[in-house]
């Protein structure tokens, strides 16, 4: 009897899933016990604490690049927001360049004249295969080299390349430039509305107007010509040198440079792909049907195309985003204080906390990767071809 | 007493590099004839008549639409498109746009026409190719014989003149085949000058005016339908039809 | 992709072919001048600085070249070009790091039989196949005997791997272990048994989600703190384990995608054949997923591949380490782009390889399933 109550349980499908489901529970959970029990111990004998205050304790560094002040009196939490700050400042310049970049290369690999479609294969194939580490640590040590501050090289009169930095003048906002600022926002808003309404005129009419280059000569004349009739309200504080150093103005350290160039430029090769594919992907039969009708080529491109290649180009496009968000991780490497030097080298060093360091550092990432996979979720739903296409 | 030549074909030739696919193609085409194109794959009955809408160009000989000579001038060719419409066999709507504005996007944006008016044409081809309560799915929601009669309809929004049918049911299910020729049919009645390549000899014999059978690239035989069937004068043409008809 | 097509000029396709692809419009022809001059100048300078006017062991004086201020370019600056003889004086640790010279044999031996190692597993149609899969699951015990030590064999600690040695251990190992656990992983990621389910998931897409650098560090620091006293990993097995982890992470994704493309009849077939899960998962469903998932998978190995060079950052040598080690030596300080480029060749060597490979692969899935 005992023995069918056993058979029973193993080869009944539902049974036998709880049950392993539940020995594996058990396993977990001990094995968890077991860690926390060997760490806990192995914390005290080394005379580390534990816990989240060390927050609040002064971090004792100085952290060169940031964008809010610090100091080394300013906490460890408040060392970690710099961090942040400066991994999400690479995260979205580098996304930035990279795209541009991605792009004009993917179309490149299209065109028509072989030579240059094949440079730009070179470029991604050499790209793609050798490690981003390298690759920041290669221009890195080229932005290393340029000539010392004494005999920078000199553009414009005002920008100055050098070994610690790119010096350029840094504006000062007087009095007036909001009334520019104002008008700037204006004409943004201005020309969605002029963008709706334009759009109902071709409903109504039928005819075109060419809503982009409006829009386009709004948002540029229109702060510019604020500018000048408030009396140009910007000045520059020029960079000075004085002695071995220049004073005012502002500097573009390397280690930002040298992770931008790095990344931008490593991200670019895979997103060029991902483009090249996404325009392929789009059959041919799409480009003669709309041809047949009459359309014109760019109106081919802008209404037929690339809406269908953009579809196939943002979720793969998405994912070389995060994997630049993490790559940016490689600052340590070459001293840029994104979040991983600052506050998970660093701090780590100083307080030992590395368990709750290291929790707070991987969550920041989790959150971000989940943050940008929940949007690209919501366009990917959006964008469905609606039916079983 | 001969009607207006809508489309002259004098003395074509094309090739593909050392491939030459159409071969001293002489063709003229009246207002208001059906012409249907038949012959063997590969012998180059496509690539014609997608030469006539410059989808394909030609290297020698001259093609005039409605007056218009078919050049590398990017103005001809626009004006030519703009009265020619083509249906291809694998339909190719646009997935991404809903029926209704699969059909209103070329009124709208080559004749410059307002939305409204343009969305009345296109629910009265809707009504025509016999499917208007589709307006507002897309194109993946239908059956292959209901996408095909929206890409007609498509075709038909622009006014031509003239319509183009590379092997329209080609790609279809059995089933399905019947509700687009219906409606070729009527269009036929209707007036339409059309060239048909298509293998359904049952609608060859319901609508053309003239049969033309093409085989490695050359017009083998041109007659009326009676004599093309019944008496057909080239060997190939009689080998071709003996295949053809056998099913 | 000009909608008005060529009046071409002739029959002959080459002809064709070439004006086509070059002087197909005035803004073509314009391209390709351009780039024709883009490449004589980059061309003739790199192979200028790389071969015709470097130094290989001696300098253009003749004499054998002992450290850097003996390179003829640092003698008579601005008319040599690179001074590849620190890749020659250095080039067995970029090879072994540290590894003891008379050993080094024993590297050698290793990565001999690496190659017969694998190649069970990569090519289909070879014969003797059977013979070549059993000496890939004996090869790790050979490797691990003559890369560490044992009875007869002086034992080379790992603190003394170094250079390419590191790198290709830390891949190999990291995608021959990570291999298994992922197959289990992708498994569990599609079970019915929610537990397990969620499990899985999680651990996915949390290693997915983290930077492998904060994972290394996780290993490095932390490691030792769950273990008990006296059990004290060695800096590169800690790597290893991070490495695993990682890799398993991102091949379970790609092996899940192959198990997604099986239809569904295959698994109804062999239900109503009675083969029980774990016959019919090991029979029917995995050797056809993992054939589709190959090319995805060799993806994640050549990023593992060069992920590898992560390690530098917590003190371990592999070979982007070793590059940076050898800048930092006085006689040779300076010399960063020999040291660079040649570190990217020998990357490239390998990841291009491997790209290769898997595009090879993919044509003959192509071909097998049509």
């Amino acid at each position: 009897m005992q023995n069918s109550l056993i058979r029973k349980v193993i080869f009944d499908e539902k049974s036998r899933s709880l049950l392993i489901q539940t020995l594996t529970i058990g396993i977990f959970a001990f094995v968890i016990y077991i860690l926390v029990q060997q760490t806990a111990y192995n914390l005290d004998k080394r005379g580390i604490s534990s816990g989240f205050d060390f927050l609040n304790m002064a971090a004792g560094y100085d952290i060169s690049i940031r964008l809010i002040p610090f100091t080394s009196e300013d906490t460890h939490l408040r060392a970690y927001f710099v961090g942040l700050l400066n991994t999400l400042l690479i995260a979205v310049c580098g996304c930035f360049l990279a795209t541009i970049l991605g792009f004009l290369v993917g179309i490149i690999r299209l065109s028509s004249n072989w030579l240059f479609k094949n440079i730009a294969y070179v470029y991604v194939e050499f790209t793609r295969n050798v490690p981003v580490l390298l690759q920041i640590i290669l221009y890195y040590s080229i932005l290393l080299h340029l000539p010392q501050i004494k005999q920078a090289i000199v553009l414009l009169d005002n920008f100055y390349l050098t070994n610690r930095g790119f010096f350029m003048p840094s504006p000062v906002f007087k009095e007036g430039f909001g009334i520019v600022i104002a008008s700037l926002i204006f004409a943004v808003i201005a020309s969605y509305f002029i963008k709706k309404y334009l759009k109902k005129r071709q409903e109504t009419t039928g005819r075109q107007y060419p809503i982009f280059l409006i829009n386009s000569a709004l948002i540029i004349f229109i702060p510019i010509f604020f500018y000048y009739t408030t009396g140009m309200p910007i000045e520059f504080d020029n960079p000075v040198l004085k002695g071995f150093n220049f004073k005012g103005g502002m500097v573009v350290r390397p280690e930002f440079l040298g992770m931008l160039f790095g990344l931008s430029v490593y991200t670019a090769a895979f997103i060029s792909e991902t483009v090249r594919s996404g325009i392929i992907s789009v059959s041919k039969g799409q480009r003669e049907a709309s041809q047949a009708l009459g359309l014109k080529n760019n109106l081919v491109m802008r209404l037929i195309i690339i809406p269908q290649a953009l579809r196939v180009i943002i979720p793969p496009l998405t994912s070389q985003y995060l994997n630049l968000t993490k790559n940016s991780s490689l600052g340590i490497a070459i001293g840029y204080a994104d979040l991983v030097h600052g506050f998970g080298g660093i701090s780590l060093n100083q307080t030992g906390r590395a368990i709750e360091i290291m929790m707070i550092v991987m969550l920041t990432y989790l959150s971000i990767s989940l943050i940008i996979s929940i949007f690209m979720n919501i366009y990917n739903k959006a964008v469905q071809f609606k039916g079983n296409a | 007493m001969s009607l207006e030549q809508v489309i002259q074909l004098e003395k074509v030739n094309k090739w593909y590099d050392d491939f030459h696919v159409l071969k001293d193609i002489d063709l003229l085409v009246e207002k208001g004839q059906k012409i249907v194109i038949c012959g063997p794959s590969g012998s180059g009955k496509s690539t014609m008549i997608r030469c006539i809408n410059r989808l394909e160009a030609h290297q020698e000989g001259k093609i005039t639409v409605h007056g218009t000579e078919l050049t590398n001038d990017l103005k001809n060719i626009d004006l030519i498109r703009k009265n020619v419409g083509m249906v291809f066999q694998q339909f190719n709507l646009f997935p991404h746009l809903s029926v209704l504005e699969n059909i209103t996007l070329a009124p709208i944006w080559v004749k410059k026409m307002p939305k409204q008016e343009a969305e009345e044409i296109a629910m009265a081809y809707l009504e025509k190719v016999k499917i208007p309560e589709q307006a507002e799915k897309f194109p993946g929601q239908l059956s292959g014989g209901q996408q095909q009669r929206v890409a007609i309809a498509r075709s038909l929004a622009m006014n031509p003149d003239i319509m183009l049918f590379d092997e329209p049911t080609s790609a279809l299910d059995p089933e399905m085949i019947k509700e687009v020729l219906d409606v070729m049919i009527q269009l036929a009645e209707e007036g339409m000058t059309m060239l048909v390549v298509t293998h359904e000899m049952g609608f060859a014999k319901t609508v053309a005016d003239q049969m033309i059978f093409m085989d490695e690239g050359r017009i083998v035989e041109e007659a009326k339908p009676e004599e093309f069937f019944n008496n057909p004068q080239n060997d190939r043409t009689k080998l071709f039809l003996s295949q053809i008809l056998n099913h | 992709m000009s909608s008005v097509a060529l009046k071409d000029l002739s029959h002959n396709k080459y002809y064709n072919w070439i004006i086509r692809n070059f002087f197909s419009t005035w803004l073509n022809t314009f391209l390709t001048i351009i780039a024709l001059i883009f490449l004589y100048k980059v061309g003739t300078f790199f192979l200028d600085w790389a071969i015709f006017s470097a130094d290989f062991k001696v300098n253009f004086q003749g004499e054998v070249i002992t450290d850097r201020t003996m390179c003829s370019k640092n003698i008579a600056p601005g008319e040599y070009g690179a001074c590849w003889t620190i890749i020659y004086a250095r080039f067995d640790q970029f090879m072994y790091g540290l590894y003891p010279a008379e050993e080094t044999w024993r590297v050698n031996l290793s990565f001999f039989l690496l190659p017969f190692a694998i190649i069970g597993f990569l090519f289909d149609k070879l014969p003797l196949r059977k013979y070549f899969i059993f000496f890939t699951f004996i090869y790790p015990f050979i490797a691990y005997f003559l890369l560490y030590g044992g009875p007869n064999l002086t034992i080379v600690e790992t603190n003394k791997w170094g250079g390419l040695l590191v790198t290709l251990f830390l891949g190999v190992t990291g995608i021959g272990l990570a291999f298994p656990l992922s197959i289990v992983l992708a498994l569990g990621r599609r079970s019915n048994m929610p537990i397990i389910k969620s499990i899985c998931v999680i651990f996915i897409e949390f290693i997915r989600g983290v930077p492998l650098i904060t994972l290394l560090f996780t290993a490095n620091v932390m490691l030792p703190l769950f273990l008990p006293e006296g059990v004290n990993p060695d800096n590169l097995l800690r790597a290893l384990v991070a490495v695993t982890l990682f890799q398993s992470a991102y091949m379970a994704e790609a092996i899940r995608g192959g198990l997604q493309a099986i239809p569904r009849g295959q698994i109804e077939a062999a239900q109503s054949l009675g083969l029980t899960y774990w016959q019919t998962t090991r029979k029917i469903v995995l050797p056809q997923a993992l054939k589709i998932a190959i090319p995805p998978i060799v993806n994640t190995c050549i990023g593992l591949f060069k992920d590898t060079s992560l390690v530098l950052i917590i003190g371990l040598f592999d070979l982007l380490g070793i590059g940076k080690a050898t800048l930092a030596d006085m006689n040779w300080t300076k010399l960063y782009y020999e040291v660079y480029v040649f570190i990217a060749l020998v990357f490239f060597i390998f990841c291009f390889g491997m790209s290769r490979y898997s595009l090879y692969l993919e044509k003959k899935l192509k071909t097998d399933n049509s």
